[in-house]
């Protein structure tokens, strides 16, 4: 069959384009809200800001539905086990976004309570600073993460990219 | 991996053999000591429903309409809930043990995080317990920008329940509107103050700076646009069959038991009690301001819902009586004690200069003494509790968060009632797990 | 309520008009309670309208000891503040109890106020302040299997040390 047969226009290209343009249209992050970012976050996905026109308009409240989880707020020595739990939920492929610098490092909260910075928890993509980052911080580090996706490998995509802090992840997707 | 391997144990929910007696009273919503009649028999919530007919289910610490990081366990007979814990703590960021590492100067920063989404009420709160510990007294200008500053972010605040619990019912049209018009509140906040939130801009001595030019045409637009979308709200949801549905005769809390579990704000005054410090124990101005004070009747979710949005629109009043009142003068106290040189001065004083580094790094000294200040914030009592020794930094600084206390309603509100009606429950409570974990 | 309660209650209200003491606790009115009766004069200040228990917290003064108490007040390691709330009179009164190091306990008032298991109960975690005949009295903040109350003066901020490197270049 040769494609003269046709009648309509199309586009040729190789499958890990199609595969990565529609992973980066339709990121759907989990909620994890945890304090003030959370409030940045849903004023993100509300109607000024409207993370729709970037097809993530859809906050899954299901780990296993979502493929980003934006860390929003500072994250607990009582909450990280619950926090690694439903990373661990989440389907491959999946990334994090760690919002605000408590998530990113702790921030001002240098104590015994905080744990300082999500990465030592789970990888992470994107670290967007700000305390918390307005909506268009947020937006910028989306716009990151959908670069990261468009240019990045499909299969290998944390040896190759570097992401995640170095750390590996040993029955990751179970 | 460095995952921190924990586990809750004791504070989670036990089995009923396992619980004190007085603690399984508590978890099936009996408040203890009320008058006769009032107080809850015990026995009638699981008459009859052995421990092996019944299931305890776990609901958060991650999950959408828990508000943050609340984790309830209920045990449920069915569909109704028998007793319920909730189990907080999720959200603890020691922040008071921070507070103890900050000097007074750089207070307002943290205190800012604690309950964030009444940043303006923790920032005023703090700065009102350090001034009457050092005797200082603010100009008035300065008392009145915190007051149109307060008054605006209650406003936010409600608005943001409004949108919350629209959602949680499964209203989601409303919480866009909510959020829109929270937007037009936070984008004059981000005039004034830089931020949008976590402002720090409520200072021991007065606000970090003055209202910018044309301030009272901002304020008036906003005086403008709220009240017709909240005329929207009263038709979207007020009349509203579903909705009604979904909140009336829905976690219903009597006077008595909201006074004796310490609740306040609109909880409080949902159930029929006329309490609100701006009007009953007035602090600042509050007193030469004329509002009403909401109060409900039947003390469920749907009276809740309809204070928050009724004191939207007393706020939109004193608002506007507000920017009529404030008068011209300093906006923070001209003590060198507590206030740096203006910017100006620096550049050519070296008196100046020194003064400024000085205040910096080693901040000002606050005399020995203990104090307990309340205000009335969107949720209720915000209590400040500081103690000095004297020295730059707090001893001790304790807030008493309302959402905090109001959380132990939540026993008393859920007993014999559906577990789809716990969102509705926990939603109308409005606990800020900010302010509950601090 | 006792006859004994009443007296009490007058004697420390006597206490806290001193003006040194006054000073340091400006315009407010504070009482000292000692542990033993510290049950009865928050159960005779319900009885004369104090309706809520609005606050409930706890301070180690291990690093401050010189601070001001009226005569008679037996400075401790601990002392446990209870905020109460008249409705009716319009009025505060905060109530103060020393706490030894040695013995932490305090009875509960969770039988006259049930509002006050949770602040207790924070207390307890935060501060170890034992409270006796609390219904539940776990953990409330912190992982159950956390050591140690982190507000004590003599628990660590648990500071990490921030380390501060030259970043890879990007460019």
């Amino acid at each position: 069959m040769g494609l003269e047969d046709l009648s309509h226009n199309f586009i040729t290209g190789n499958l890990e384009t199609l595969v990565k343009w529609a992973r980066r249209n339709s990121v759907w992050p989990a909620t994890f809200g945890l304090a003030c970012c959370a409030i940045e976050m849903m004023a993100t996905g509300a109607a000024n800001y409207d993370l729709a026109r970037f097809g993530m308009e859809v906050f899954r409240a299901s780990p296993r539905q979502a493929d980003l989880m934006i860390v929003a707020g500072r994250l607990s020595q009582k909450m990280a086990p619950v926090l690694r739990q439903v990373y661990d939920q989440m389907m491959e492929p999946k990334w994090v976004i760690s919002m605000g610098v408590c998530a990113s490092s702790g921030g001002m909260f240098n104590n015994y309570a905080l744990v300082q910075g999500v990465d030592q928890v789970v990888p992470v993509d994107i670290y967007v600073p700000g305390c918390p980052p307005g909506p268009q911080t947020l937006m910028h580090g989306i716009i990151t993460l959908h670069e990261l996706i468009r240019t990045g490998e499909i299969m290998q995509r944390r040896q190759s990219s570097g992401a995640g802090a170095g750390l590996t992840l040993e029955g990751a997707g179970r | 991996m460095t995952v921190h391997e924990t586990f809750e144990g004791g504070q989670e929910m036990k089995g009923r053999d396992d619980t004190g007696l007085k603690e399984l009273a508590r978890e099936k919503g009996a408040v203890l000591r009320l008058p006769e009649g009032v107080t809850v028999d015990p026995a009638d919530v699981d008459v009859e429903v052995g421990e092996d007919e019944t299931m305890i289910i776990n609901m958060g610490p991650q999950h959408p309409s828990t508000h943050g990081v609340l984790r309830v366990m209920l045990e449920l007979d069915g569909e109704t809930v028998l007793r319920s814990k909730p189990v907080i703590g999720y959200l603890h960021t020691g922040m008071e043990k921070n507070q103890e590492e900050l000097m007074y100067i750089q207070g307002s920063t943290n205190v800012t995080r604690m309950d964030y989404l009444s940043p303006i009420f923790n920032e005023t709160v703090f700065s009102v317990a350090v001034e009457t510990l050092l005797d200082v007294q603010v100009p008035d200008r300065a008392t009145w920008i915190r007051m149109l500053m307060m008054e605006l972010n209650r406003v936010a605040s409600h608005l943001l329940f409004m949108a919350t619990n629209g959602m949680d019912v499964g209203a989601i049209s409303m919480m866009l509107y909510g959020w829109r018009e929270r937007e037009i509140i936070l984008s004059f906040f981000e005039k004034v103050t830089g931020l949008r939130m976590n402002h720090n801009y409520v200072r021991p001595g007065g606000v970090a700076a003055d209202l910018p030019e044309g301030w009272q045409d901002d304020v008036l637009d906003i005086c403008d646009a709220i009240p017709p979308r909240l005329a929207e709200y009263d038709d979207l949801l007020t009349g509203q069959p579903i909705f009604r549905e979904r909140t009336e005769q829905v976690g219903v809390i009597t006077a008595d038991q909201a006074l004796a579990l310490g609740a306040t704000g609109p909880i409080l005054r949902a159930a029929g009690v006329p309490w609100d410090l701006r009007k009953d124990m007035p602090y600042m101005f509050y007193d030469q301001l004329e509002f009403d004070v909401v109060v409900g009747t039947y003390g469920d979710a749907f009276d809740r819902y309809a204070v928050r949005l009724n004191e939207m629109r007393e706020s939109i009043n004193m608002i506007r009586q507000i920017v009529d009142l404030v008068p011209a003068g300093d906006y923070r106290v001209q003590d060198k004690k507590v206030t740096p040189p203006p910017r100006a001065r620096i550049d050519e004083s070296m008196e100046a200069l020194i003064h400024h580094f000085k205040l910096f790094t080693e901040g000002f000294k606050v005399p020995t003494g203990e104090v307990y200040v309340a205000i009335e914030q969107p949720r209720g009592e915000l209590g400040a509790y500081l103690v000095s020794d004297g020295s730059a930094k707090p001893y001790r600084f304790h807030m008493r968060d309302p959402s905090f206390v109001n959380l132990q309603c939540l026993p008393v509100m859920l007993r014999g009632g559906f577990v789809a009606d716990a969102v509705a429950v926990i939603s109308s409570i409005d606990p800020i797990m900010g302010g509950v974990d601090r | 309520m006792s006859d004994s309660t009443v007296e009490q209650t007058e004697t420390e209200t006597a206490a806290e008009t001193e003006p040194e003491t006054a000073a340091a606790t400006p315009g407010q009115h504070v009482l000292h309670a000692t542990r033993e009766s510290y049950l009865d004069v928050v159960k005779g200040l319900q009885d004369e309208g104090y309706d809520m228990l609005v606050d409930l917290c706890a301070v180690d003064y291990l690093s401050h000891p010189g601070r001001v108490l009226p005569n008679g007040v037996e400075p401790e390691r601990f002392e446990v503040v209870v905020n109460l709330l008249s409705r009716p009179l319009r009025k505060r009164v905060r109530v103060r109890v020393q706490v030894p190091d040695a013995d932490p306990t305090l009875p509960s008032l969770f039988d006259l106020w049930p509002g006050t298991e949770a602040m207790e109960r924070e207390a307890f975690d935060l501060m170890g302040i034992v409270f006796t005949d609390h219904p539940d009295l776990t953990r409330i903040l912190m992982p159950e299997d956390w050591e140690g109350h982190p507000l004590r003066k003599d628990y660590g901020v648990g500071r990490v040390p921030v380390q501060f490197k030259a970043a890879p270049s990007t460019r």
